[in-house]
């Protein structure tokens, strides 16, 4: 028997509170009628003897503790799956916001989804190629993997994301392509920017947006990402497309989740954010990767802007404890003019390992970029005593690294927005900068490979 | 069991309140709803009882029913651990797998053993026999390199009555049966049954006399660990802590090895599992695998069994020891395990403490490292756990409270190093923030092994690199040009002894693992040619041209040229630094050679 509870005894924030509810499930959606005909959705989000704690998706503005009528569904929160939904737009909360009307459901799933069980995973080995080279040479992207971009307000993360969404390809072409788009509390321009990019690369039929902006309420702002995973991994794991999944903006996900906990009247730890911080993001990043006996796979880019550039404020740490490696933006780099301004030192790729060299890139592969790291690190030590001393009484070795360092940034690094540079080319290019310095600083490449691939009087 | 039916009264994320009577005990398990997750009680409180649910608590409702088990959160423990994947509370996952598809569903209780499989046992025991706590009534061959055990529970003793004969039995067949002191006739079968939060007994803790050899350089010349003792490895993200954990798993002389990969990535335990199921052990020749117990709470499995996680392997650890082995556990990551903790202590309304951890984190951590140790067991064999604790400091922060509170009780301190980490230097230990206490323990096994020039060895590198870290200092202010000769060469001796020794590839066939007196040989052969040099520049020698002759680079590559089961190949290199010497040349140049 269905039954309708009318009116509430109290509102705080997002949340409502019910009296003498009974039969109600944990995490079960509801459906709240207003007296003006106004349907918005709730969810239970604690249950004590008869009294329930929903929280209000769209806000509890305009809801008076008389004009509300509850409905529970006997459900927890699904999504309504199909195929059709490439090509088309939902809101955070996934329902169609494109005009185009409601999707015919092939399936409905619970968008908190479930955790994938460690013995039914492939390890992720095949490596996407973006085209970057300090992405394909230094910090390899490979599919099934979860790699964040760690940017600041002001940078050109949204290029770089939509750089790696034109030129994303993978060695073994064996599957179609699908991207899921995740837009939290990002503003207008941010999502059309991306909705034209798209259109121009001619991928809008193969993309399904959920968008969520600045001035959407944050409750649909924490369903947004479990909404876009849940719609990758049907996708993925039932249609065998190979998903990308960008999510940006990640701190204003981390923001709303702060704001709602609060709300609850949560014991608050680092910053203010709660203490499940973690455990709520890894049920969202935890989503990536390939499943043995299933065609596709679900790789995450999830874009976040680092409070003021701080890598260690809790969103990007908690993050990088999570994901396999970061990319990190560097504003020192932006401003030298430097795109993408990838800051290779910080940047990782935890999987890259066994994604590079013999039989996936190239040989050489990782010896290149372990030189590469190494020896651009000192380049940091060599231009910090140049600072101090200046640059005319630099040894002769710490002068080629300095050679060395602005060749680096301003041939490796620097590409156009539209450069599709290959594989070859990035490890080339790679040689040829380290050939800048003299063969006995290159201490982590075996001689032969030295005598093989050194290029003798390079000029940049 | 009693009439009384409890009942859901509230739920809040993964803690539920229950009503409907007053027997349930603190930590006994129950079982909650009618999909009947898995959950213990942590709280009592007049007629309510608070009970954390290890599994997903959505759909649960106020009125469902709570079944009590009556005693406290226990595993059964048996062969057939090893070589297999569980969650957090025990569960098979690849039973889980097969019961429910690539995600893991909710209420699936499947038992932690394969009850269907035979083993080939032999009992050790006759009627009549007294059989005293941990005493051993049958063994099978779990895996090719690890005989099982199995033994009386610490708790129960008495007479044997009856035993089967040697053959092929499955682990819940009766084997043996005992008559104990008050009559009962106890049925022993190859598993028993243990909760996980009580310590097994044991016999008496021993001193540690000998170090855990773990084939990575920096660590055993260094910074090396007793069997028997805590270590921890405290850094930020991205500066290796799992994958030197994988290295000590892969490469250290212990018998067994519990892995617990406790809220860290899914690839990761994938990875290893993948890995270690095709590594072959040096010391044995068999796959990892079969000496290997691998614990998986990936971060977004519940957090209530994360917390449990770290208990479970440890019951693992603990029941491996008795039968005499020495056990390494790797809990990767123990901060994951205090959040967890902070997580429950929040929806519990606790008063928090620092950084929102509860006040018992500190009391938590203790009991846990104190779990460790090399134990003469109640079967009067030798056993250890060694436990190596990853930690994961916000920020990379150590003065956060995890890392402090761990370091009260860990004697070995391995703390990596986010610069280093960047430069492509591993293991990213930083030399001068790490530490071993264990080091005047194990001084007789150095001196009795190795020779008494080890640890003098050990001295003067840690000497050099100390001088080089307050001369980088001066570099940094005015570059290295305005250095003494000497000093010159003390930084490029340590650049030998940074490129050539502490970095180590794990990735490189030879260079993974080396043994002990490969190490020693290096650093003898590394201080032959400090010595050889500083005779060079006393005569006025320029540094430059010492440089000049490729010798050090030449001792750099030494690691990755010397095959670790050849040392013979020492010799060109030693002749070399022998051989290093000052010629004057016909133009009355300086000039300086060596032979290869």
């Amino acid at each position: 028997m269905k039954l309708e509870y009318i009116g509430l005894s109290e509102m705080v924030g997002s949340l409502i509170f019910l009296d003498g509810v009974s039969g109600i499930g944990y995490d079960e959606m509801a459906e709240i009628t207003l007296s003006s005909g106004e349907k918005r959705y709730g969810r239970v989000i604690q249950l004590d003897g008869s009294r329930a704690v929903l929280q209000v998706f769209e806000g509890t503005k305009g809801i008076s503790l008389e004009n509300a009528r509850t409905n529970f569904t006997g459900k927890p929160m699904e999504l309504a799956l199909s195929s059709e939904m490439l090509g088309r737009v939902f809101n955070g909360a996934g329902r169609p916001i494109d005009g185009l009307g409601e999707l015919y459901p092939e399936e409905r799933r619970n968008i908190n989804g479930s955790a994938m069980n460690p013995v039914a995973r492939i390890y992720p080995r095949n490596c996407i190629y973006t085209g970057i080279s300090a992405i394909d040479g230094m910090s390899t992207l490979i599919r099934g993997q979860k790699l964040p971009i760690f940017s600041g307000a002001g940078m050109r993360h949204n290029d770089v994301a939509a750089q790696i969404v034109r030129q994303a390809k993978v060695a073994a072409d064996d599957g179609e392509f699908a991207i899921v788009f995740a837009a939290m509390g990002v503003k207008n321009d941010v999502a059309d920017f991306f909705k034209k990019d798209f259109e121009e690369a001619g991928a809008l039929q193969r993309v399904v947006m959920f968008v969520n902006l600045a001035s959407d309420p944050i409750i649909e702002r924490m369903l947004t990402p479990r909404c876009a995973l849940t719609a990758a991994e049907y996708l993925a794991f039932h249609l065998g497309y190979h998903v990308l999944v960008i999510m940006t903006d990640m701190t204003s996900y981390c923001e709303a989740v702060r704001e709602f906990s609060s709300s609850k009247g949560e014991i608050p730890s680092r910053k203010g954010f709660p203490s499940y911080l973690y455990s709520d993001l890894a049920s969202l990043y935890e989503r990536a990767g390939i499943l043995k006996g299933k065609s596709g796979s679900v790789t995450q880019v999830p874009i976040l802007t680092m409070p003021n550039d701080d890598i260690t404020h809790p969103i990007p740490d908690l993050t990088g404890y999570i994901t396999e490696g970061q990319i990190v933006l560097d504003r020192e780099l932006e401003q030298k003019g430097v795109y993408p301004p990838i800051s290779v030192l910080p940047s990782l790729s935890r999987l890259m390992k066994d994604g590079i060299g013999e039989g996936y890139t190239r040989a050489d592969h990782s010896d290149v970029s372990n030189q590469l790291f190494a020896s651009y690190s000192k380049v940091q030590d060599a231009r910090s005593l140049a600072s101090v001393i200046g640059e005319d009484e630099l040894s002769d070795t710490d002068k080629l690294y300095l050679k060395f360092g602005n060749a680096f940034e301003a041939h490796f690094l620097t590409q156009g927005v539209r450069e599709d540079r290959s594989i070859d080319d990035t490890l080339d290019l790679g040689w040829k900068l380290l050939s800048i310095l003299p063969k006995s600083e290159l201490d982590r490449i075996s001689a032969e490979d030295i005598e093989a691939h050194y290029v003798e009087d390079v000029t940049f | 069991m009693s009439e009384t039916k409890y009942y859901i009264e509230g739920v809040n994320g993964p803690v539920v309140t229950v009503k409907g009577g007053r027997g349930l005990a603190m930590m006994d398990m129950v079982e909650v709803g009618t999909e009947r997750l898995i959950g213990e009680v942590v709280s009592v409180e007049g007629d309510v009882t608070t009970v954390q649910v290890y599994e997903d608590t959505t759909g649960l409702m106020p009125g469902m029913p709570v079944f009590p088990k009556g005693a406290p959160m226990s595993i059964t423990l048996g062969p057939g651990l090893l070589n297999n994947i569980y969650d957090g509370i025990c569960r098979p996952l690849r039973g889980i797998a097969e019961a429910s598809g690539a995600f893991i569903g909710r209420g699936i209780q499947i038992p932690a053993l394969d009850e269907e499989k035979k083993w080939d046992v032999s009992i050790c025991v006759r009627p009549g026999d007294e059989l005293a706590p941990g005493a051993v009534y049958a063994e099978c061959q779990e895996t090719p390199v690890i005989r099982h055990r199995s033994m009386m529970r610490p708790d129960q003793s008495g007479t044997v009555l009856t035993v089967v004969p040697d053959g092929a039995y499955t682990v819940t067949d009766t084997l043996v049966t005992v008559k104990n002191a008050a009559g009962e006739i106890l049925e022993l079968k190859l598993a028993q049954q243990w909760p996980i939060r009580s310590p097994r007994p044991v016999e008496a803790r021993c001193a540690i006399t000998r170090p855990l050899i773990t084939g990575q350089r920096i660590i055993d010349a260094l910074f090396p660990l007793g069997k028997g003792g805590c270590a921890a490895i405290p850094g930020p993200f991205g500066a290796g802590k799992t994958v030197t954990q994988h290295q000590l798993a892969k490469w250290s002389d212990a018998d067994l090895i519990v892995y617990l990969g406790c809220g860290e990535r899914g690839n990761e335990m994938t990875e290893v599992l993948d890995e270690f199921s095709e590594l072959i052990d040096p010391h044995t020749n068999q796959p990892l695998m079969y000496r290997t117990v691998l614990l998986a709470n990936t971060s977004n499995m519940p957090v209530a069994a994360r917390e449990a996680s770290i208990y479970t392997g440890m019951t693992i650890a603990e029941y491996y020891r008795d039968m005499g082995y020495h056990v390494a556990m790797m809990a990767d990551s123990t901060s994951r395990w205090a959040e967890a903790l902070r997580e429950i202590s929040g929806r519990l309304e606790e008063m928090p403490a620092e950084e929102g951890f509860p006040a018992y984190l500190s009391s938590r951590l203790a009991e846990f490292y104190e779990r460790a140790g090399y134990m003469k067991t109640l079967s009067g064999k030798e056993g250890s756990i060694t436990i190596i604790g990853a930690v994961s400091p916000q920020g990379g922060d150590f003065s956060e409270p995890v890392t402090q509170n761990t370091k009260r009780f860990i004697r070995t301190f391995w703390a990596l190093d986010r610069s280093l980490a960047y430069a492509r230097h591993f293991p990213a230990i930083n030399w001068n923030q790490s530490y071993s206490e264990y080091l005047t323990d194990l001084t007789p096994w150095y001196n009795e092994q190795l020779g008494e020039d080890f640890l003098k060895l050990r001295a003067r590198l840690q000497a050099v690199m100390k001088e080089e870290t307050s001369l980088n200092e001066i570099v940094k202010l005015i570059g290295s040009d305005i250095l003494p000769e000497d000093q010159k060469l003390t930084i490029e001796i340590a650049r030998v002894i940074r490129l050539g020794f502490l970095q180590q590839n794990s990735f490189h066939a030879i260079d993974t693992y080396v043994p002990m007196e490969k190490t020693k040989r290096m650093m003898e052969v590394i201080f032959r040619l400090f010595d050889g040099c500083r005779g060079l520049v006393a005569k006025s020698v320029p540094l430059s041209q010492i440089k000049a002759t490729g010798i050090f680079e030449k001792l750099v590559r030494m690691k990755y040229e010397i095959p670790n089961d050849d040392l013979s190949q020492f010799g060109p290199f030693e002749q070399a630094v022998r051989t290093l010497s000052v010629k004057e040349a016909f133009d009355n140049e300086v000039r300086v050679y060596w032979s290869f």
